[in-house]
């Protein structure tokens, strides 16, 4: 390919690139991201009680992996996640399905989910540490609070979207109505339902800090801000990367899984 | 009944439309789409209504197939009064309604699985079906991996594998190239020459309805009427070659002359 029709390629709305091109400019970011650190860090820009450099990261991790402390707290935070994320998903898939197939059940919700939906997570914290105390269910309350709406909503916006001769096609080769919505409906709208598993999967990470940097005793989040007390800003550093590259593997996971479930929808 | 009416002994039903009206909305802003229609299909029928766009001749198809609810009037189906959708009445739809996360051979299982017949059973009418339709080869592929003509021959093959006691088209080939719709309807024609179901087809395509019918049935606009019947007595099998031929043109220009009075009224 000569440079001119690169450029011309790369500078196309909507076309696609050469596979090695794309793989070269993701990493490219990261040689980016890293370079800026050293550059930051070793010039002296930036004190190392703000910015701590590159390997003074890596080595805290290794420290605490060596010590087993960065397990046991990845792992705390990892089981709040994934517990908060399972409850309020297998309530909202369902649910959402309902709302979106039918009128009355979207009449009776809408009210309510949409004020809920816009009250910040955030102010919600102190009471269910009244209600609930600092245990894990007060951090899994969190998640599921921040999750749980937003998940009905864009379910149901997507069972909403199911073309309606589909469902008339079903109903003229036997389909019963009772079955619409677990038979046309969460099939139709399962590539959708994924999509929004996966990215709320996300927020419920974020909820997780919150909710750790609040109150708890152990989590990712919590010794962000115990290494805060204690300005060892490598400690957070790392706590961020691990959600990070915990989020990216989740990602990944989500878009296989996709992939197996729904192999028609690319 | 047998199970498996794969070559002879086709089910099929007659139509008997008694005074139809359908009205949407109430009071001042209602809108009459149908303004008591009566006609009969017969058993065995090829019957084809052509009609402006807007004329309600797609309303009609809807309310034999009970996706929607008329107003007045009766409608039976061989000794059924038609209150709701059933598998009795198949149905091909003007845009794609294949289910998307089925390959094409579930799609044309998917009716006499509905009816609990065997896996062995199902597959002798699925493979008969596809060959039918001449996509044998295309079992295992997902409808997005089909052309639009492809389908709506899928489409085709499911509704006829249920073996309903009519058939009813709702402008099938409207969204495809001319081309391609030739073939559909040499294809058609075919079809159903080998299984006599009782059909009826709507289009808006004169060409398409001399060609296809025993009938036409000519309908004209805003309220929705019938204004003449006229029986199509060109010998079968039909080629594409009778287009040429003075009887067609006669039928043609009365038909086009039928709609065009239509436009004068208004």
């Amino acid at each position: 390919m000569s440079d001119q029709s690169l450029f011309k390629t790369v500078t196309t709305p909507f076309r696609t690139i050469p596979k090695s091109l794309a793989i070269s400019v993701s990493i490219l970011v990261w040689v980016l991201v890293v370079a800026g650190w050293f550059a930051l860090t070793y010039s002296g820009a930036v004190k190392e009680m703000f910015l701590p450099k590159p390997e003074a990261v890596l080595i805290t991790m290794g420290k605490m992996a060596a010590d087993g402390s960065l397990w046991e707290h990845m792992l705390a935070s990892v089981q709040v996640v994934l517990i908060g994320f399972i409850v309020s998903s297998i309530v909202a898939v369902p649910l959402g399905l309902m709302m979106g197939t039918y009128r009355i059940v979207q009449a009776f919700l809408d009210p309510l989910v949409n004020f809920i939906r816009y009250l910040p997570v955030t102010s919600f914290v102190p009471l269910f540490i009244l209600w609930i105390g600092i245990g894990i269910e007060q951090r899994v309350a969190v998640i599921i609070f921040g999750i749980f709406f937003q998940q009905l909503v864009m379910i149901a916006d997507s069972a909403r979207s199911v073309p309606r001769d589909l469902v008339n096609a079903a109903y003229t080769l036997g389909t019963r109505r009772i079955e619409t919505v677990f038979h046309i409906v969460l099939p139709a709208t399962l590539p959708n339902v994924m999509d929004v598993l996966r990215v709320t999967m996300g927020w419920a990470w974020t909820y997780l800090v919150v909710a750790e940097l609040v109150a708890a005793r152990s989590g990712l989040g919590y010794i962000s801000l115990k290494a805060m007390r204690g300005f060892q800003v490598d400690v957070i550093f790392m706590a961020i990367a691990l959600i990070g590259i915990l989020g990216l593997i989740t990602d990944q996971i989500f878009r296989l899984v996709r992939r197996v479930l729904a192999p028609w929808a690319h | 009944m047998s199970a498996l009416n794969l070559s002879n002994d086709h089910r099929s039903s007659d139509i008997a439309i008694d005074k139809v009206v359908l009205r949407y909305g109430k009071g001042e802003s209602a809108v009459l789409a149908l303004n008591g229609i009566s006609f009969h299909v017969e058993r065995n029928e090829f019957c084809v209504i052509v009609g402006p766009s807007g004329c309600g001749k797609s309303s009609l198809l809807y309310l034999i197939a009970g996706l929607e609810d008329r107003t007045d009037g009766t409608i039976r189906v061989g000794d059924k009064t038609v209150t709701e959708p059933g598998p009795d009445r198949g149905m091909v739809f003007q845009g794609y309604t294949l289910f998307p996360w089925l390959t094409v051979a579930q799609n044309v299982e998917y009716g006499p699985k509905r009816k609990g017949f065997p896996a062995a059973e199902r597959k002798d009418i699925v493979d008969h079906y596809l060959a039918e339709v001449g996509l044998s080869k295309f079992a295992n592929h997902y409808p997005s991996q089909l052309s639009g003509g492809m389908k709506q021959r899928v489409a085709i093959a499911r509704a006829l594998a249920n073996d309903p006691e009519v058939l009813l088209m709702d402008e099938p080939f409207g969204a495809l190239d001319s081309q391609t719709r030739h073939s559909m309807q040499k294809l058609l024609l075919r079809v159903w020459e080998n299984t006599k179901k009782t059909v009826l087809f709507v289009t808006h395509d004169i060409d398409e309805a001399i060609l296809l019918a025993d009938r036409v049935v000519v309908m004209s606009g805003r309220p929705g009427q019938i204004k003449k019947e006229i029986r199509v007595d060109i010998p079968r099998p039909r080629t594409m070659d009778i287009v040429m031929e003075p009887s067609f043109i006669a039928m043609k220009r009365e038909i086009l002359d039928l709609l065009k009075n239509d436009d004068d009224d208004h």
